[in-house]
């Protein structure tokens, strides 16, 4: 496998280098100075403050959430928080233009909004379903029937 | 407050176990959106040694298609993978030397990944929504930092080779790869984190996907079009934004066809005179959009023949609009004699709307829309 990696990792800086000279061959110093700084953005931005977020969710947020609804909230947060992240161009409609109404045309809140709809009724819906079946695992003493009906 | 230690985070979540399985999907999308997004670039070159081809006509639709929608899949891949990861961050350095030298080189190849992969995927949505909050040239620097970003990607892949291959062909529950400390229940079972992270990628592609799938157009309520428009087809550029109306409403207009010093000028009326064709054609947008239209008018190759221009030439077509990168564009000569390649005058039986390109525009099979240059007033060969 040694080799394998040298391989890969020699043809990797080959490809990124190739990557490197094109950034830094065709773009004057103010652009390149733009492209660093939303570079070194993205990265403070993930790690200092959506990593941490998350981290703050986890630590203060979840234990307060009933035990069977933890992990329902958790998989509504994942699929809503990631689908929020990727609208924002969308749902601030920055790139929208007065002649140009095919762009940018739907009701990008009102969208979200169903969207947070259906994943928070997914979630209510997980959660009860689980804590009956929590509720009402292993064998029930006394053995209560449902009354019935002539 | 103190920086923690990576021993603090003690989610057996966080495994390698995950982090590969969920790096094999990211990895499948970076390829696709890269060799996608190297397709998209040659074929806005000018210079193509290599002709770009004219079929399928819906090529560059479904892979500029694709780009969109595996780049919007990576961002909860993308970010459930940096889940996985993230007390590495705050693992200490080594104290022995060379180690500590290879782990520098490694948290540098890593940091450019990092950055050039949350790059990539803000630019591209940011740029799929025509939002531009930058300076830099958006084509050459995202063309630019995908080569970084997929050479990042393999020296990642080599230096972790032992410990994907390792954990790929080990249970997903395999503590094998696991930090020591890792060993509290998360709230979900990796399993579970798994098939969230399938089911977010998923919701985020059919939320978006709209724009160019005709099926989802309803479920996209997240998508940059809905597909509307003057015929059914959006519009990227209006005519007001090329500041066109004037010259394009003119009765003063008239379509040149030059080939060196022989040069043939027509009114759309004439031209609309001439044997018509009609073809079903996309128009499929860089920023991942597309619908397909049937558009009526004159075959290219026809109006280069008034002028004798021979098969085999480039043409250049030149657009009413004033100013812009694409006042003038080149169509390559597999193009230009292509039978289906068209300067339009209807689209779905009408005139050409004015943001469409009236009084005349090309379409062309399988090619990117800004390549498809409306309010045409000239194509010329050089002699």
């Amino acid at each position: 496998m040694r080799w394998l990696q040298v391989v890969v990792a020699a043809l990797g800086v080959v490809v990124g280098g190739f990557g490197a000279w094109l950034l830094l061959s065709r773009q004057d110093l103010d652009q390149l100075g733009n492209a660093a700084v939303w570079l070194a953005a993205g990265v403070i931005l993930h790690d200092g403050v959506l990593a941490f977020a998350t981290l703050l969710v986890a630590a203060f947020v979840l234990p307060l959430l009933p035990r069977a609804a933890r992990a329902p909230a958790v998989v509504g947060l994942v699929v809503l928080g990631a689908t929020t992240l990727l609208a924002v161009p969308v749902l601030g409609r920055f790139g929208a233009r007065p002649d140009n109404d095919t762009l940018l045309d739907r009701n990008y809140v009102a969208g979200w909004l169903v969207l947070a709809a259906i994943t928070l009724v997914a979630v209510v819906v997980a959660s009860v379903l689980r804590s009956r079946a929590g509720g009402t695992r292993g064998p029930r003493p006394g053995g209560r029937r449902r009354p019935h009906r002539a | 407050m103190k920086v923690p230690e990576d021993t603090a985070f003690r989610s057996q979540l966080r495994s390698a176990a995950v982090t590969a399985r969920v790096g094999t999907w990211l990895g499948i999308c970076f390829t696709i959106c890269f060799v996608t997004g190297l397709i998209s670039h040659y074929a806005q070159n000018v210079s193509q040694p290599i002709p770009f081809p004219t079929s399928p006509s819906w090529g560059y639709r479904v892979t500029q298609g694709l780009h969109v929608i595996t780049g919007t899949a990576s961002v909860p891949l993308l970010l459930v993978k940096l889940w996985t990861v993230y007390p590495k961050l705050f693992a200490r350095p080594s104290r022995d030397a060379r180690k500590l030298v290879l782990e520098v080189l490694e948290r540098g190849s890593i940091a450019v990944l990092v950055a050039g992969a949350i790059f990539q995927l803000a630019s591209g949505l940011a740029n799929s929504a025509q939002w531009y909050p930058w300076s830099f040239s958006f084509r050459t620097t995202h063309y630019a930092i995908a080569w970084i970003t997929i050479g990042a990607l393999l020296v990642h892949i080599a230096v972790k080779l032992p410990i994907i291959r390792g954990a790929l062909t080990s249970d997903v529950e395999d503590t094998t790869y696991d930090r020591p400390t890792a060993t509290e229940p998360g709230a979900l079972s990796r399993r579970g984190l798994l098939r969230t992270t399938w089911v977010a990628a998923g919701v985020a592609v059919l939320a978006t996907a709209g724009s160019t799938v005709p099926i989802l157009r309803r479920v996209s309520v997240l998508g940059v079009r809905s597909g509307d428009g003057p015929a059914g087809i959006p519009i990227n550029k209006s005519a007001a934004a090329a500041k066109v109306a004037p010259a394009a409403t003119s009765s003063g207009y008239r379509l040149t066809v030059a080939y060196g010093d022989r040069e043939v000028s027509m009114t759309r009326d004439e031209l609309r005179a001439m044997e018509q064709t009609s073809e079903r054609l996309p128009i499929a947008c860089v920023e991942g959009w597309s619908a397909s239209g049937t558009w009526t008018g004159v075959r290219v190759r026809t109006l280069l023949d008034l002028v004798d221009a021979p098969r085999g030439s480039e043409v250049h077509v030149v657009s009413l609009q004033q100013a812009g990168p694409y006042k003038r564009t080149v169509l390559q000569d597999g193009f230009a004699d292509d039978d289906r390649t068209l300067l339009a005058l209807e689209l779905e039986g009408e005139p050409l709307a004015l943001d469409h390109g009236y009084p005349a525009r090309l379409i062309a099979p399988n090619r990117p829309g800004v390549l498809q240059t409306k309010w045409v007033t000239r194509l010329e060969v050089s002699a």
